[in-house]
Order: structure tokens, then sequence, then C-alpha cells
């Protein structure tokens, strides 16, 4: 129901003839002659402490009148140098440093950076890890669209849409707690497994956040979708074309947006999603509406990865069965000599990997996320860590985006664009 | 002072463990070139630029370029329709240590033949100049921006080539890089002393707010840092005051 009267809409806002920056807005269709007004350069400093930044951003905008003529985006306030500290870290310490970067999804960075660290190493995790993960990876792509819908939404004015989404995001911080101990920093990750298998009652709590969710994304549609003041505020603003985005590094929602249906998931398939059901929404004016519409389909579809994951979740060992990889558990390593060297090993030393790079890219809640870990032969810690985020990339487009539109549809750009400054300054 | 104090976290301002312990391994080539097609046409054609090949991490792979044509040779890449590697993914540093070449590291995808492909170019510590591929991918613009900034790599052609992540006057040099300590150049007080001395007023002036302007640093009244060499020590500055 909910994706025919996205269509509708669509269709009758081509009519009214919305697809460029200058096309006129569906609530003024008459053609209302431009007051001549002396307009002068201005500057303008937006943020770094500034809710509709997002984070602590700061645009430097030079304006012509109320119409942005440059924006100067000015990253680095939150700057902790992660990366440094991966390389003083074992594997296993940097799994906090990485939720630490998207504390918006936690757990898709938890497993996108193991996940590159056994692909370095060759492990082979198990069945049931691997769908625990899927599991997790897409219960938080919703967790993080949903924060961008409440935040989104409030920047054009619409309140209730952030109470609903904030209510559905607090039975993912519980589902978070139950499974992990933490709401944001989960840490729930670790080389060759997890850091505990799934509580009991997890899936049963699992389940009911599935069966209400979708209620709560239809009373959005209901409120947005087809919404004369939303629909004005983003139809037509911040456009991009398919080839300038691919250029731009546009990755994630804000790609597909375009019409390009390039998703990590589908391209590149990890944890075999080329075997899950589900479809790529893309966009085709590419405008700040048309990336709402792919993230709310979006949320849909791993609602149902989600089900089709938790059908097929086998019994079975989360960790790999590998004494110089996984740790023993807390009985053996206090009953068990050779258990307890084990654990002391891997305390103390770490796990050593081969000499060599792996670039492990995954589809994040924002984007194609990639973790590059460099190791040298024997190395317990990397050479380098690097992260690929997806937020800084997305980013640098602003510039481009925001030239020509008004400072209003500035800060609807960059809150369309669904950044994160933790992992932008990493 | 403290410094007469040992502590386990001493260790982390002898620089990063493991890079020094072992040699610089050329690049070899390994892998059959022929399962990459991009990687067999760059030996067939920029066959003296390529000086090794190998798969990583199972099937990934991965050709380091001699970084004097690697314009050239991406651009090729970038163009050629049996290639047309049109994302360009990721750019980054890596810094071995222990005087080895500072490489940086292209990731690139092609949507058209879903094919990705990895190329490291050695930059030789006394020559870190590469040129810019931001003509060819605008996403290169802020992640060259970013090796600059983090590993003093200079980037021939690039528009705005500045500090992205620290600020616009750090003097402290380049924090990824080895030879850079864990905790900074200085002593947390220092850092603190040197904090609490700049103008915050400077910020949200308007000459240093004009778009793309890099924001100068006025005479400091500590010495500023060259080449990576303290000059004013935590101990000298303290009597200073």
């Amino acid at each position: 129901m909910a994706t025919k009267t996205v269509e509708f809409n669509v269709g009758q806002s081509r009519e009214m003839g919305v697809g460029g920056a200058g096309a006129s807005s569906p609530l003024a269709p008459f053609d209302i002659p431009e007051p001549k007004l002396g307009s002068e350069q201005m500057l303008i400093n937006i943020g770094p402490q500034h809710p509709a930044t997002h984070g602590v951003l700061r645009l430097v905008c030079e304006l012509d009148g109320e119409t942005v003529t440059s924006v100067v985006p000015h990253i680095g306030y939150l700057h902790s140098s992660f990366e440094k500290l991966g390389e003083y870290r074992t594997w296993n310490q940097i799994v906090p440093l990485t939720d630490r970067m998207d504390y918006l999804a936690p757990l898709i960075y938890n497993c996108a950076y193991v996940m590159s660290v056994e692909k370095l190493m060759g492990i082979e995790v198990t069945e049931r890890c691997k769908i625990v993960r899927v599991i997790l990876m897409e219960l938080d792509r919703i967790f993080g669209h949903l924060l961008w819908l409440g935040t989104t939404a409030i920047d054009v004015g619409a309140f209730t849409p952030f109470l609903y989404s904030f209510q559905q995001r607090e039975k993912i911080y519980s589902l978070h707690e139950a499974l992990t101990g933490a709401r944001i920093t989960t840490s729930a990750t670790r080389v060759g497994g997890m850091m505990a298998d799934l509580p009991e009652g997890w899936l049963e709590q699992l389940l009911e956040f599935l069966d209400n969710f979708p209620k709560t994304l239809e009373e959005v549609h209901h409120l947005l979708t087809g919404n004369q003041i939303h629909i004005g505020r983003t139809q037509g603003v911040g456009v991009i074309s398919a080839a300038d985005a691919i250029n731009y590094g546009f990755t994630g929602p804000n790609l597909r947006a375009t019409g390009v249906p390039y998703d990590v998931r589908k391209d590149r398939p990890y944890y075999d999603y080329e075997t899950y059901d589900f479809e790529v929404p893309v966009g085709e004016h590419g405008d700040c509406y048309d990336r709402y519409l792919c993230r709310m389909e979006e949320m849909e579809q791993s609602v149902s990865i989600i089900r089709q994951a938790m059908a097929r979740l086998p019994d079975g060992p989360i960790n790999v069965d590998d004494p110089n990889i996984s740790l023993p558990s807390k009985t053996d390593a206090m009953s068990d000599m050779e258990s307890m060297i084990h654990h002391f090993k891997l305390i103390t030393d770490g796990i050593p990997a081969p000499e060599g790079d792996c670039y492990m890219a995954i589809e994040a809640s924002k984007g194609e996320l990639g973790m590059y870990v460099v190791a040298e032969e024997g190395g317990t810690k990397p050479v380098r860590w690097r992260v690929r985020p997806p937020s800084f990339v997305n980013l640098s487009v602003i510039p481009k985006l925001a030239e020509g539109h008004m400072v209003s549809d500035l800060i609807m750009i960059n809150a369309s664009l669904d950044i994160v400054l933790g992992e932008i300054d990493r | 002072m403290a410094d007469e104090q040992k502590s386990g976290l001493d260790a982390v301002d002898e620089g990063p463990i493991g890079s020094d312990a072992h040699e610089a391994t050329e690049p070899a080539f390994s892998g059959d070139p022929s399962e990459h097609p991009s990687v067999a046409a760059l030996l067939e054609r920029f066959g003296d630029e390529v000086q090794g090949h190998r798969v990583a991490a199972g099937d990934q792979w991965v050709a380091w370029l001699a970084p004097e044509r690697s314009h050239e040779i991406l651009e090729w890449l970038k163009n050629d329709p049996d290639h047309a590697y049109d994302m360009m993914s990721d750019v980054t540093g890596i810094d071995y240590g222990a005087g080895r070449p500072v490489e940086v590291v292209y990731q690139m995808f092609s949507t058209v033949h879903r094919r990705a492909l990895r190329l490291r170019c050695p930059l030789p510590l006394d020559a870190m100049e590469i040129d810019s591929v931001c003509d060819l991918w605008k996403s290169a613009d802020w992640l060259e921006r970013e090796v600059f900034d983090l590993f003093g790599v200079t980037f021939k052609g690039h528009p705005d080539l500045r500090r992205i992540l620290m600020p616009d006057d750090y003097a402290e040099g380049h924090p990824l890089r080895k030879d850079f300590p864990l905790r900074g150049r200085f002593s947390r007080a220092e850092q603190t002393r040197r904090a609490l001395e700049q103008d915050v007023e400077r910020f949200y002036l308007v000459d240093d707010l004009q778009a793309g302007a890099p924001q100068e640093m006025s005479a400091s009244p500590v010495g500023a840092i060259t080449d990576g060499e303290a000059e004013a020590t935590p101990a000298q500055a303290g009597e200073d005051d």
C-alpha cells in the first residue's frame, strides 16, 4: 500500500514540473514575479555547534542575499586519531574503537572490522556466526536510518516522525543492551566470532520489534511521503546526476537515489547476501526526496532480510573452533591447563596475522564502508588500519549540491546526506 | 617530574611496535595475472611501470606502480572501456616505518564490469610527491587531502591541498607517520598550554572565514616546529614562563 502512495506522489510532482533547482515549488504553482531586491555578498558561519549540522560540522557559506554561492565544510573537530591508536592495539582490542566511529549504527562497524581481519587471516567463521552478523547488520541499518529519518524530518519542521522513529530506536537500544550490555558502544564482535551468543529470549524480542516496526513506517509514510510541505522542501533540492554521483564517490542510498543500483551487498556479495531475496530500491531524480524514499524502502527490505535470516539461523557454535583464535570458555580456562595457556597467549600476544593487506567493503547504513588492514608477517597489531568512511566522501559533495540553493535548502541537503561526524573525523 | 616514573604506558612513546623488526620486502610478481584482465593489460601496456602484483586475502588483486607515470596509468584505467574504473573508492597511505617508502593506495571499482583493483605506489621518503587524480575522480579531493594531512604526501595539481582533519595551523608534522609519537610531540601540559594560548576569536574573523582560505596562524609565542624536530621541549617552555 505504502509503495503505491509513493509512486503516485512522484508522478504527481513531475507534472508540476519539479526536477531542477529552478523549478517552481508545488506550493506556489503560479508565476509570482520576483521582487527586485538589492543584495550583497556575505559570509555566514554555521556550526560547529549547531543542531542543524548533525554533529560538530562547520559550514562556511558565502551568500548572495539568501542564495548560497559557495560552501566550504570544515571538519576535524571530532578527530580522535582512531587509526593511529589502532596501530598500538592488538586485533581484538581495536573492536571498541570501531563502534565509536558510527555510533548510530555501531554493530555494522563492529562486523565490518572483524570481517576484514578474518579475510586477511583466512578465517572462515561458522554458519551461525555469519547469520547472526547479517541479522545484526540489518538491524543496525534500520537503527541508522531511523535516526536519519527523525532528525531530517525535524530539520524541515515535522516533529512527529522524530518521536515515532525514536520510539522504535529505543526498542533497538534494548536489543543492543540485551545482546551486549551496552546501548551504543556495543563492541559485540571478536575475530573469529562474537563476544557472546544470542541471549535467551533475544530472538523473540527481535520478532516483536519486527512485527510492530512496519506499522511505524507506514505511519511515517502517511505523515511525510505525500505531505506537500515535505515534498516542497525536498523535491528538486540537491539534485545530482548519476554520472556525477559516481564520480564524486557517492555510495549508499545517496547514490541509489540517482538511479545507480550499486549496492555492495549485490555487487560484491559477502556473507551469502546473494542468497537472500531482497530488492535494492533506486530513485530517479537524485534529489532529497528520492533519498528519503530509498531509505524508507531500505528499512522494509532490511526487515525482510532479518526475517529470512532468522528462518535459516542454525544451531551450533558461534565461534570458530581454533584455540589460537577464539578464547576458551571461562570454565575451561580455570580448570584445564592447556586452555589456560591458550587464554594467556591470546590475551598477552594476540592473534598473529600473515603478511598482506585486505580491503573489505560492506554496505553500511550510509554507504560503502571499507575496512583496509595491512599486516606484517606474524604481526599481532596492524601496520595500518584504514577506515573508508562513507559519510566522509558523501559530505565532500555538499559544495556542489548546495550551490545556487537557499540557506534553508542547504540545511535539508546536509541532512539528506545522512552524515555522522564520528566516522568523518575518526 | 613525572618523567622519572616508569609505567607500562611509556612503551607507547617509543614508536609502533613490530614495524622495525622486518626488512623491507620488494613487491614480487605472484599470482596468475590472466585471472584479472586489468592486471594483465597493465603488464602488457605499462610493463616497465608495474613493479609487482599479487593476490591478497584470497581474491583481491594488488599491483604496485612506479609513481612517475601513475596519473597516466590511472587515467587509462578509468577511460578505457575494457576497464572503466569509474569509482575511486579510497585513496590512503601506508607507512611501514624503518625508512621504507610511504605507499599511496588506490582502491578502485568498476561499476560496469563489477571488478575491483588495488594499486599501490611507493614513494621514497625524500620525494613524497605524486600526481593528483582529483581531475579524474572528484571523490579523490578530500581523500587526497587526508593523505596529505596525515602522511605528508604532496599531490601535484590538487586544487585545494590543505589539512583536513588536523587544524590548519598544526605545526607538529603528520600524525600517521611512524616517526610521530602516539601521544604527540609534547607533554599533555604543554599541549594544553598551547591550546589555551590560541586566539579563539580568530576562527570567526571575517578575513579568516573566507571560503577556502587556509587559516594562517599568527606568530606564536612558542616556537613553531620545523621538519618534525621539537625546538621547544616541555622543560624549556616551562622556563620561559
